[in-house]
């Protein structure tokens, strides 16, 4: 399998000077997808921005993964309801103009 | 010169800052610091401005009060931190006053374009408060900025540059974006703390009224006039569309009001290419005015044949 679009977690390992058991964790929480390809983690380049969000909070915060998860459920609820709240902000205008 | 600078700079109340008494223990301070660090966390308040502002404040109380030699000297010159020169003078061999440059020194000060820390903060610990602060990596402050688009510029896909403090960025603005949506730029943000990566780019599109149409998501609606005689004998109309012209059967016997939807005549749904909502027509009837007496007499013809 080509891994060209993935990094490997011994990379993120030494990056962020992180146990390699704290990416587990977020695997076996759902945090994040590893990909094992010839007995080699990988995670995909496109959740490095979820993953230093998540590592950001762990290490500013101390927030253990439980409560990162629950962190980043309700950051996602707020998001939609502002997205409805928006939603229903333009529909407004119609009946204001 | 450079005194005239520290006078006008705010004290601040950093126990007040952290919600804390003056006589807290370090322990106290570390809990408090905690507790409005995570209330306060750009991750977790993510484009709130107050939050990341407030959480620069902590940071830097943080910085001061969580160390004890910087509380020291933040309890003992603080509330009159303009001594605090007069200190450092004293102690570090004119480090504000020495010969020389000392106008460019002071400049140095905070002013390598990362704003995290108060004037307040630099004149009280200069560079070496900064030096000796957590080697913890942040995230570059993220940037907000607004932009203006008529409801033709939101209707296609098009590429747009702006200037962001200097720097020109181009930048794709998907057809089908909402007024008040916002989308990110990653990256071109501010810089990093200690190799921290950049700050993000939030562009808020405010999308300006159109005479004709107005929008709901993908649907737009518009207003036609039609006249008195289509609308009860029937007919083909010529309408606008935001896009060119559209025909249009009209029943006979139409009412004031009636709506009729042109589907795929709306707005194209945001990063869906090909994918468009649906034109919403809303029939004004037009009531003739001024007639003339023939035209009055076969109105009176009329009335008398629906009333028998």
């Amino acid at each position: 399998m080509n891994t060209e679009n993935f990094i490997p977690i011994s990379t993120l390992c030494q990056h962020y000077k992180l146990e390699i058991s704290f990416f587990n964790h977020l695997d076996e929480n759902g945090l994040i997808d590893i990909l094992l390809v010839d007995n080699t983690q990988y995670v995909h380049k496109e959740s490095i921005y979820e993953i230093e969000k998540i590592v950001r909070m762990h290490k500013d915060l101390d927030v253990n993964i439980e409560g990162i998860d629950v962190v980043l459920n309700l950051l996602q609820k707020i998001d939609s309801l502002q997205t409805e709240l928006l939603r229903v902000r333009n529909r407004l205008l119609l009946y204001e103009n | 010169m450079v005194i005239e600078n520290h006078f006008f700079m705010a004290f601040i109340d950093y126990y007040k800052v952290l919600e804390v008494d003056k006589k807290a223990t370090e322990a106290e301070i570390k809990k408090a610091y905690r507790k409005l660090a995570r209330k306060y966390h750009p991750d977790i308040s993510p484009n709130d401005k107050e939050a990341e502002k407030r959480f620069k404040e902590i940071n830097e109380a943080n910085e001061v009060l969580g160390n004890a030699e910087k509380r020291k000297k933040y309890d003992a010159y603080g509330e009159h931190w303009q001594h605090a020169a007069e200190f450092e003078k004293a102690n570090q061999n004119q480090r504000y006053y020495g010969s020389g440059g000392t106008q460019e020194e002071f400049n140095n000060y905070g002013r390598d374009g990362n704003d995290d820390y108060s004037d307040f903060f630099e004149s009280l610990f200069g560079n070496a408060g900064r030096r000796s602060r957590s080697t913890h990596q942040f995230k570059g402050p993220d940037y907000t900025s607004e932009l203006q688009l008529n409801l033709e510029e939101a209707y296609s896909t098009h590429k747009k540059t702006i200037t962001v403090n200097g720097k020109n960025i181009r930048f794709t603005i998907p057809a089908g974006i909402e007024n008040g949506q916002t989308i990110k730029i990653a990256g071109h943000g501010g810089d990093g703390r200690n190799g921290g990566p950049k700050g993000d780019l939030y562009i808020t599109f405010i999308i300006n009224n159109h005479p004709d149409f107005k929008r709901d998501k993908d649907n737009l609606y518009a207003t036609v006039s039609l006249d008195l005689y289509k609308a009860v004998l029937g007919g083909e109309i010529t309408v606008n569309t935001f896009d060119g012209k559209a025909k249009l059967k009209v029943a006979p016997g139409t009412q004031n009001g009636t709506k009729v939807k042109l589907k795929g005549k709306g707005f194209p749904v945001y990063k869906k290419e090909g994918y468009f909502g649906d034109l919403y027509i809303t029939f004004q009837i037009k009531i003739p005015t001024h007639l003339s007496a023939k035209e009055m007499e076969l109105f009176n013809e009329l009335s008398k044949l629906r009333a028998s």
